[in-house]
């Protein structure tokens, strides 16, 4: 039995809005090991940042567990109490946000807002705090970092903003950093220095990472693993080359076509996905990619379709992968 | 496809801000400094680079939405805009031709019109339809040709998903029958499986109509993909234009070369194998521009020259321009 960092299992989440339950996390099950990198990928709504914030019991009014469990390195986060878990949040579990220029507090020097965190979870002096600062801000790659702990949020760029950001993340050393889009916000050249940074401290500290994004150019050159979602279920689970190169979910194969490539031909058309994401709502009773899907069949209007296992590491939910295997592995299209 | 016949043409474009700096001396942003390109007809001209560099700035001083400070546009073969030779037409006419899809279809819909009234408003003040009916008729065919329909034009735009605002906005702009469109960064604030709609919305809309675009967006793959050529922008300069297969595989300055290298590729392979040209830094303050070339400061290859001499844009091969003092050392 291989010991997981996160293992969540059959985990369900609902928003309860005034206009009904929403169904945001259907039998949602992710593990990670220490040190590895998983990719969550989806479009907005599909459920990937209300998985990594449960994990960290952020999980807001009106939203509820209806279910499953959250084990995180021996702690069962849904069974903990409030105070329990302000003691693993932001000291083994770290989160940076996707928007650099939010997050910090405007009004706070950067250096008050790093020694915040260090003296919150561990019992060093002022002094002390201000030098593992100083530390921090050297290791995230700042410059002058004796005047940058002076300065004020505003004073500084989005891409030094979000180095802060990762600078307070890693603070305590986490066992897991959860990236919630950390460079959709930031240019491209600046989003290429992050991401190495990134992989950089990942190294240097053995921490795993979520990575959740829906940039699938990110995750190709970053992840070990890969979860792609669909209207709060993960719909395909696989190694990247796996998600990347054995892609079984017409919905991977769509989000795959439907971005251009440099390499590609010239007036190459784009194959996009017809329609719109599902409305939680009121989602549909199969399938919910079912109304999007070139390959819809009957049952998949009517039943949820199972798991299929494709390989160790590879699993996904779709009722022509789960017709093929059960005709005894002839897979020909 | 394009017929080398310019429809529209900058020349020296110069577009200032006044920043409020406090002392005595006034200081500007240089939001686009020294802007040269055209645009031949039925052609799509990509322009990229990094948020602050100018896309949008000259997007919009080349609609004259806002007055540029300096140079000269050209539609059509006639000035509308010369700030030395002091000509500036009105613009209602040009209006019709001209016409611009913004970035953001939350915040450019008027929130308390129908998408009927936001469509037809173009149509009312160009005083193109002859007859309510006409107007309706025109409406409707509007919102047909991008992908909605009838009854969509008594609803309000918050009752419309992202990407289908966004079709809103295409059909006000297309409701005059314009032969040029800016596209600012339209497709930056979709979700992914909806921006290959947009995009092929878009290429259609061009074949069928003989449109002529000037797409501006950062991400470089979405550019190659719908441009015939493409400019790369930093600091309010120009630094490269070329053929947009040309720039990619061919691309002659650091800037340029470091932005492509930068594009994390949906291909896990090349992607481990790629080396990535990391810039040192960041951008520059618009407000404290480098002095000469302004990408100096994080070019690895930068000489004293660089930091003396503006590098003039000039044309190295046909058709491909570009600005830099040491191509032959980065190259």
């Amino acid at each position: 039995m291989e010991k997981y960092l996160v293992d969540i299992k059959n985990e369900r989440l609902s928003f309860f809005t005034p206009a009904g339950e929403v169904k945001a996390l259907n039998d949602v099950s992710i593990h990670i090991k220490q040190g590895e990198v998983l990719g969550i990928v989806g479009e907005s709504g599909s459920g990937k940042s209300v998985t990594a914030y449960s994990l960290m019991g952020l999980t807001a009014h009106p939203g509820k567990l209806m279910g499953g469990s959250l084990n995180f390195d021996g702690h069962q986060i849904e069974s903990m109490t409030e105070q329990q878990m302000r003691k693993i949040r932001g000291n083994e579990i770290s989160i940076i946000f996707q928007d650099p220029m939010t997050s910090l507090n405007p009004v706070y020097t950067i250096g008050n807002q790093i020694m915040e965190v260090i003296r919150l979870h561990t019992n060093k002096t002022k002094a002390e705090a201000k030098a593992r600062a100083k530390e921090l801000l050297e290791l995230v790659g700042i410059n002058e970092p004796e005047k940058r702990l002076k300065q004020y949020p505003h004073e500084l760029s989005g891409g030094m903003r979000q180095r802060i950001m990762i600078a307070i993340a890693l603070a305590c050393e986490p066992k897991l950093l959860i990236a919630d889009e950390p460079t959709t916000a930031l240019d491209v050249t600046i989003q290429a220095q992050i991401l190495e940074l990134m992989m950089e401290l990942k190294e240097k500290l053995n921490m795993a990472i979520i990575m959740i994004t829906h940039d699938l150019g990110v995750v190709a050159s970053m992840c070990d693993k890969i979860a792609v979602m669909y209207a709060g279920r993960i719909i395909e689970y696989g190694t990247t080359d796996e998600i990347f190169y054995e892609t079984k979910h017409e919905y991977t194969k769509g989000l795959l076509r439907s971005i251009p490539r440099l390499d590609a031909a010239k007036h190459e058309r784009l194959v996009p996905i017809e329609g719109a994401p599902v409305d939680l709502l009121n989602p549909p009773e199969g399938c919910a990619f079912a109304p999007r899907c070139d390959a819809c069949m009957k049952i998949c209007l009517k039943k949820v379709p199972p798991q299929t296992t494709l390989s160790e590491t590879h699993y996904s939910h779709c009722w022509l992968i789960q017709k093929e295997m059960s005709e005894g592995g002839n897979r020909h299209e | 496809m394009s017929s080398n016949k310019k429809l529209i043409e900058i020349n020296h474009l110069k577009q200032y801000f006044p920043a409020h700096s406090g002392g005595f001396k006034k200081k500007y942003i240089k939001a686009v400094d020294d802007v040269s390109f055209f645009i031949n007809k039925g052609e799509t001209l990509g322009l990229v680079g990094e948020s602050g560099c100018g896309k949008t700035t000259t997007g919009r001083s080349l609609l004259r939405l806002y007055e540029p400070t300096s140079g000269e546009i050209i539609y059509d073969g006639k000035t509308i805009f010369n700030k030395e030779k002091k000509i500036a037409v009105d613009m209602l006419p040009y209006r019709k031709k001209m016409q611009i899809v913004f970035q953001d279809p939350y915040a450019s819909l008027d929130p308390r019109m129908t998408v009927g009234d936001i469509v037809g408003e173009a149509i009312d003040i160009h005083k193109l339809a002859s007859s309510k009916k006409d107007r309706q008729d025109r409406i409707i065919e509007m919102l047909r040709r991008v992908g909605l329909n009838s009854e969509h034009a008594n609803r309000y735009p918050h009752e419309f998903s992202g990407g289908q605002r966004q079709r809103v906005g295409i059909a006000r702009a297309l409701a005059v029958n314009p032969e040029f469109i800016v596209c600012d960064e339209p497709i930056s604030a979709l979700d992914v499986s909806i921006q290959a709609q947009v995009i092929n919305m878009f290429e259609d809309l061009q074949k069928e109509l003989g449109l002529t675009y000037l797409f501006i967006a950062h991400d470089l793959s979405i550019v190659k993909h719908i441009s015939d050529r493409i400019g790369v922008m930093y600091l309010g300069r120009l630094v490269e234009l070329a053929d947009s297969y040309e720039l990619i595989d061919h691309s002659l300055h650091p800037y340029t070369k470091s932005l492509i290298s930068a594009i994390p590729v949906a291909d896990p392979r090349i992607a481990r194998t790629n080396k990535r040209i990391v810039l040192e830094g960041d951008v520059p303050s618009p407000l404290n521009p480098p002095s000469g070339c302004t990408f100096r400061t994080r070019c690895p290859y930068a000489t004293e020259e660089c930091a003396n001499k503006v590098p003039e844009f000039k044309e190295v091969e046909p058709g491909h321009y570009v600005a830099c003092h040491n191509l032959d050392k980065v190259n």
